[in-house]
């Protein structure tokens, strides 16, 4: 059993803190795994940009041409024009399908990655989603994902100014190498100055980063709690110290764009330096006639196009290096193993009101630290059995192994006589339902979070809502069924929500319940209402309750109690209360509710 | 007012909470209603507006402005330039020789350089202090929205959602700022370019001036279309990434739920479809970019081709040197760069006039309270609180939320409410201080009519513990002296005692100083209540509101809460008053009348034995929360 290895997978999402990571051949395998579908219209985008980058560099040529042929009395100046438009016309396809193929591949390898991460984490154990923070993941199913974005479309143009500069350089070598060697000169002292630059200004850049995060949390926590600022009369005080932080990212901004700008009259020098150079050493030439006056055009036209292509590939190398540590992260999330899932041979499991038995279960979460120890319990066909012990004492991981998000290490859980191992984890979800105690909603309408995937009809789904008598205050919405549940139905009270997650489990109709009590305090009038509701629920099916409530335990027609991960007593109430054991204790302690004490 | 409704309207709108529809088959711009994304109509005036903003600034702004201009001269002298550098080589050759050359050759060099570097400063100083001027207009609204959302009351708070306002105060506001910094600015230097270029042209050959400029309108015309389109789908996207984002986020959440129905194939189906259209989406936006550049390239080279043809015959005739041909076509090409960044300019401007729309709703908004002319503080030590005849409604709302409801509590006593849910108990206490003003009757502490007190003085005097616990990211004792920041240590610790939460502070790892809230470090229900309690005591109020500040307190530790408030009543700042809401009954335990609420009316009231004397509404409910058992009665009388 992969026992540790599964609690290990927790650690996998935890520290992404690291922002730029290296080069990493592994990862890229990955990622072109990503790729390959599309080779093809990779090869045509890589072409496109072929063609427009030699159309690119084609232009100043013609000019040059036509600068000549001027020169040279206007003979055969309509032909250049016409090559002119001939290269036009290619730089223009090439530009059109440069973006237009780049850009969509980038977009649907992207949307691949993402759909591929979504099913994975579909089928990873809940134990590495529980014990990493949503947050987390959002943010590599989000954050990462856009960097890798950002990366893949700026590489097109990358790769594009990177042929320039290099068509340029070539042109120019060609033209005339002396006269290009000497402008050529520049590109070292700018490549030093940027390497003297960046390490200066990065605090610099990150100070202003943190800064705006600074105000912006201020502001978001102002927000939440304002009820509680506008009650304790801290306007005045609150918006003092927001003035600070506000004042605080305005220098450390004002610093950053200084930073930035510094960077400007350098390469404007540079370039001038270089235009210099060819006015001087190229003018000299052409005035002894060494150099043709079309080069020296084409010189300068060249110089101004030079230093483009250098900025951004160097601001390339940042975002390459932010895709990586992004495309390591999405890595992760697509090498956490699946442990459980569905045998070769798996069947489905089909029945109605089926036993529930557990074989001499050993469980734990982390290994060495068993929280399940040899327990075994049986609940008949239709029989409805209440779990009841102190928190910690494994409740919820019964409820677990009994719809199988966890697997035992030791001993067998049984639905209807299965091994829960040898039946499909589709069907096993249909047989099996489960009420949580905060029934989750989702953004939609009230009747689709009732429906969920079940696909029943609305008719049917009305009559579910009905029979846990939620139908009432439904209707009382605005839209009746249709009402949006804002905020996940934080709108709604306690009492109506935990309905709503009854009438969703009466919807789905499963053979065997699992149901795990609200703890929180609901008002006696609706707790009235639950508990009938809950009566209506169970009918008919057998069920596993998580209970808190007296009320709920006392109709039980099985009692389990755990104690430290072990089974310590099982039967009725009375038989239980006889006894006098823990049972008899939580009574004694509990009012209506089995909750330890704080 | 207006302001509100503009709010709710949005949300309604722009940002749905459900899905938006599907994308029709035949995906048009006009198909994803551009007008709702842009309001061209409000253009003008949110620009105006925007200017306004920047008027303070108008030095700076001005020096910017002014070094643009020089910069924009410096460009377009260096084609000049390297055109007489071009003439002064090709001059020489002619004449056959070099002397002259060198000298004239190098001075031509020295100015290049010399103008270079100029235009460089220039550029540096004018992006520098716009940005600087753009990140001052940033921080005095950044500063505007803070305290207006401070000064709007809760009856603002209530309609607007938290997540809207955090949006318009990060994204909104970034729109407008960047806009000052980036799009004004590169429209002023490509207006500056394209009016000094075209005079220092037209100076040399007004008819190949014109040639040249003709690239400018088709290539604008193109800009602007291309940047409104691009804004347009770009909002539609953000509406289908925000839809996609929000069922990652959701399937995690719930994955529970997902995973107790057997939903992973539904679900992995719902991702796909929205991410098929949000797909389609981003593929519709990306032809529209390379479109637009493709043409504008095109244009642009089209003219600079016609300009060669044209120019190279006038070379020939001898009525144009090759050095003024040479300058034409770099004048050209330094054109060609801003004129591309209109798509820019439109696209920052699109976005800056629906972001400024939004934020100036909620600037523009005007707080319902505020203090009367003759308003007076309130006179410390009293605590006497009456209620007399109070109605309530929700402004906007015609259902009454309270009616008639009449009491009084005298200091040192103490008040239980009892209600269902929506029965307007959280209402009646936030009438005390003022959070909203009463329909009719009115609130009198120690004599005066709440309205006519300062409001600073009001809420001073009265601590509302809030049914929905918020602790800040602070320490502890600050998140307890919250409204008395400048409290003694003691009285810190002694709130805290009071509350029952001391012991639990003093185990954490850094004690009062230990971080809660968000971030910080975590309290269960329960102790977060007892947080906000002691955060109540520590204000010493006049009138003491616990608005269900029990619930999750185990019964133990309500016994405690229950002592320290006798003990508050007797002789904390001349026993105020105290009013308890709970819907565990055990909680009143100790009040001198209870009132019964019921749909906003009193229908019971009297003491606890009177009540369950009466066999009302009081009555059931005490045999309901005693769990209907002979014992349980018993088993309570022990734990008190």
């Amino acid at each position: 059993m992969t026992v540790t290895s599964q609690a290990l997978d927790a650690r996998y999402l935890q520290d992404d803190d690291t922002a730029h990571a290296e080069f990493d051949g592994r990862l890229l395998a990955i990622f072109w795994d990503f790729v390959r579908p599309y080779r093809a219209r990779l090869l045509g985008a890589l072409l496109a940009v072929a063609l427009f980058v030699a159309s690119q560099v084609a232009i100043p040529l013609a000019i040059k041409a036509g600068v000549d042929a001027a020169v040279a009395g206007g003979k055969g100046i309509g032909g250049i024009v016409a090559l002119l438009g001939g290269v036009l016309l290619v730089n223009a396809v090439g530009s059109f399908l440069q973006e237009l193929l780049a850009a969509r591949l980038a977009q649907q390898v992207i949307f691949d990655l993402r759909a591929a991460m979504f099913a994975h984490l579909q089928s990873v154990s809940l134990a590495v989603i529980d014990q990493t923070h949503v947050g987390r993941i959002m943010s590599r199913l989000q954050g990462d994902v856009n960097s890798l974005q950002e990366f893949l479309e700026t590489s097109v143009s990358a790769i594009g100014d990177f042929f320039l500069l290099i068509g340029i350089i070539a042109v120019l070598l060609w033209l005339d190498w002396r006269l290009s060697l000497l402008t050529l000169l520049v590109l070292p002292a700018l490549l030093a100055i940027r390497a003297f630059w960046l390490p200066r200004v990065r605090d610099t850049f990150r100070r202003a980063k943190d800064a705006s995060s600074i105000v912006n949390s201020a502001l978001a926590e102002n927000i939440n709690g304002i009820r509680t600022v506008i009650a304790s009369r801290r306007e005045g005080l609150n918006a003092a110290s927001f003035e600070r932080m506000v004042a605080a990212n305005r220098d450390a901004q004002t610093s950053a764009a200084w930073a930035a700008q510094i960077m400007v009259p350098t390469v404007e020098v540079l370039t001038g330096a270089a235009q210099a150079v060819i006015v001087v050493v190229g003018g000299y030439g052409v005035a002894t006639g060494k150099i043709e006056i079309g080069v020296m055009v084409a010189f300068i036209f060249y110089v101004q196009r030079f230093f483009d292509p250098i900025r951004t590939l160097s601001q390339q190398y940042t975002v390459m290096q932010r895709a990586m540590a992004g495309l390591q992260r999405i890595c992760e999330v697509l090498e956490v193993p699946i442990h459980i899932a569905d045998a070769p041979d798996a069947a489905p499991l089909t029945v109605r009101g089926a036993a529930v038995e557990l074989d001499r279960v050993t469980f734990g979460y982390r290994p060495g630290l068993p929280v399940l120890h040899d327990v075994s319990l049986r609940i008949g066909e239709g029989e409805v059995a209440a779990l009841v012990g102190p928190t910690g004492s494994g409740k919820t991981s019964i409820a677990g192994l009994v719809k199988r998000f966890h697997e035992p290490w030791a001993g067998a859980v049984r639905v209807g006589g299965l091994d829960l191992r040898s039946v499909t984890q589709e069907s096993l979800g249909r047989t099996v339902g489960m009420v949580l105690q905060e029934p989750f909603l989702f953004t939609g309408s009230v009747i689709e979070n009732l429906r969920l995937n079940s696909g029943a009809p609305r008719e049917a789904v009305i009559a579910a809502a009905q029979a846990v008598d939620a139908h009432d205050f439904i209707v009382s919405l605005p839209r009746g069924y249709d009402t949006m549940l804002d905020q996940r139905g934080q709108n709604l009270s306690q009492g109506q929500r935990q309905l709503l997650g009854f009438a969703r489990a009466l919807v789905a109709d499963p053979a065997v319940l699992i149901l795990d009590e609200a703890t929180a305090n609901v008002d006696s009038f609706t707790e009235q209402r639950i508990q009938a509701a809950l009566r209506r629920l169970l009918r008919g099916r057998t069920s596993l309750i998580i209970a808190h409530r007296l009320a709920t335990v006392r109709d039980a027609d099985r009692i389990f109690v755990l104690d430290a991960g072990r089974l310590v007593e099982q039967g009725r109430h009375d038989e239980l209360v006889a006894a006098g054991g823990l049972y008899a204790r939580l009574c004694a302690r509990g009012q209506a509710s089995f909750d330890d004490p704080a | 007012m207006d302001a509100v409704r503009d709010i709710d309207q949005e949300r309604g709108g722009r940002r749905e909470w459900g899905s938006p529809p599907d994308l029709p088959e035949r995906l048009t711009l006009a198909a994803l209603n551009p007008r709702e994304v842009i309001d061209l109509a409000a253009m003008p005036a949110m620009l105006r507006r925007i200017l306004a903003l920047m008027w303070p600034y108008r030095r700076m702004l001005g020096v910017a402005t002014l070094a643009t201009l020089a910069a924009a001269v410096a460009s377009l002298a260096l084609p000049r330039m390297l055109g007489r550098a071009v003439d002064q080589a090709r001059g020489s050759a002619e004449a056959g020789g070099t002397s002259g050359a060198w000298t004239a050759l190098g001075s031509t060099a020295a100015g290049v350089l010399i103008l270079a570097a100029l235009r460089g400063l220039l550029l540096m100083a004018s992006g520098y202090l716009g940005e600087k001027a753009g990140q001052q207009v940033g921080y005095d609204l950044r500063l505007a929205f803070f305290e207006r959302l401070q000064i709007l009351g809760f009856d603002f708070h209530d309609r607007v959602h938290t997540g809207e306002l955090i949006t318009r105060g990060m994204l909104d506001l970034e729109g407008v700022r960047g806009f000052i910094e980036q799009g004004l600015q590169k429209l002023v230097l490509l207006v500056m370019l394209l009016v000094v270029g075209a005079t220092l042209m037209a100076l040399v050959d007004p008819v190949m001036t014109l040639l040249a400029l003709s690239f400018v309108p088709p290539v604008a015309l193109i800009a602007a279309r291309t940047g409104f389109g691009m804004r347009v789908v770009w909002s539609r996207l953000q509406e289908r990434m925000a839809q996609l984002t929000r069922i990652m986020e959701e399937n995690l959440q719930g994955i529970r739920v997902v995973r107790a129905f057997a939903a992973t194939r539904y679900e992995r189906e719902r991702f796909l479809h929205a991410s098929a259209q949000a797909l389609r989406l981003a593929n519709f936006r990306i032809p529209i970019r390379a479109r637009g550049v493709t043409l504008m390239q095109t244009a642009f080279y089209a003219v600079m081709g016609l300009v060669l043809w044209a120019g190279a015959h006038r070379v020939s005739a001898g009525r144009m040197t090759v050095g003024e041909l040479t300058q034409f076509l770099t004048f050209m090409t330094i054109l060609q760069q801003p004129v591309r960044q209109i798509i820019m300019i439109v696209n920052s401007g699109a976005r800056a006039t629906s972001s400024a729309q939004r934020l100036f709703a909620v600037l523009d908004r005007v707080p319902r309270l505020a203090d009367g002319p003759d308003a007076l503080p309130l006179p410390t030590g009293g605590g006497h609180l009456r209620f007399e005849a109070v109605s309530f409604r929700y402004p906007g709302d015609e259902r009454p939320v309270l009616q008639d409801i009449s009491f009084e509590v005298a200091p040192g006593r103490l008040l239980g409410i009892v209600g269902a849910p929506g029965s307007g108990k959280s209402t009646l206490a936030h009438l005390i201080p003022r959070f909203y003003d009463v329909s009719a009757g009115r609130i009198m502490i120690d004599g005066h009519d709440v309205r006519a007190l300062t409001l600073s003085s009001l809420r001073e005097a009265v601590a509302i513990v809030a049914q929905d616990v918020f602790l800040f990211d602070q320490p502890a004792a600050a998140n307890i002296a919250y409204a008395v920041p400048d409290l003694a240590e003691e009285h810190v610790v002694a709130a805290a005692a009071a509350a029952r939460i001391h012991d639990h502070l003093t185990g954490l790892p850094e004690g009062y100083a230990t971080r809660v809230g968000e971030r910080g470090v975590s309290l269960s229900g329960g102790q977060r209540q007892r947080m906000t309690i002691a955060r109540g005591l520590a204000l010493e109020p006049a009138v003491l509101v616990l608005d269900d500040s029990l619930s999750a307190v185990d019964t133990a530790t309500e016994a405690q809460l229950r002592a320290a408030l006798r003990e508050r009543r007797r002789e904390g700042r001349g026993g105020g008053a105290t009013i308890v809401i709970a819907h565990r009954l055990s909680a009143l335990a100790d009040a001198d009348e209870i009132i019964v609420l019921d749909r906003g009316r009193i229908v019971e009231r009297g003491t606890h034995a009177f009540l369950l004397a009466l066999g009302g509404h009081y009555a059931a409910l005490w045999s309901l929360q005693s769990g209907g058992l002979a014992e349980g009665q018993d088993r309570r009388e022990a734990v008190l």
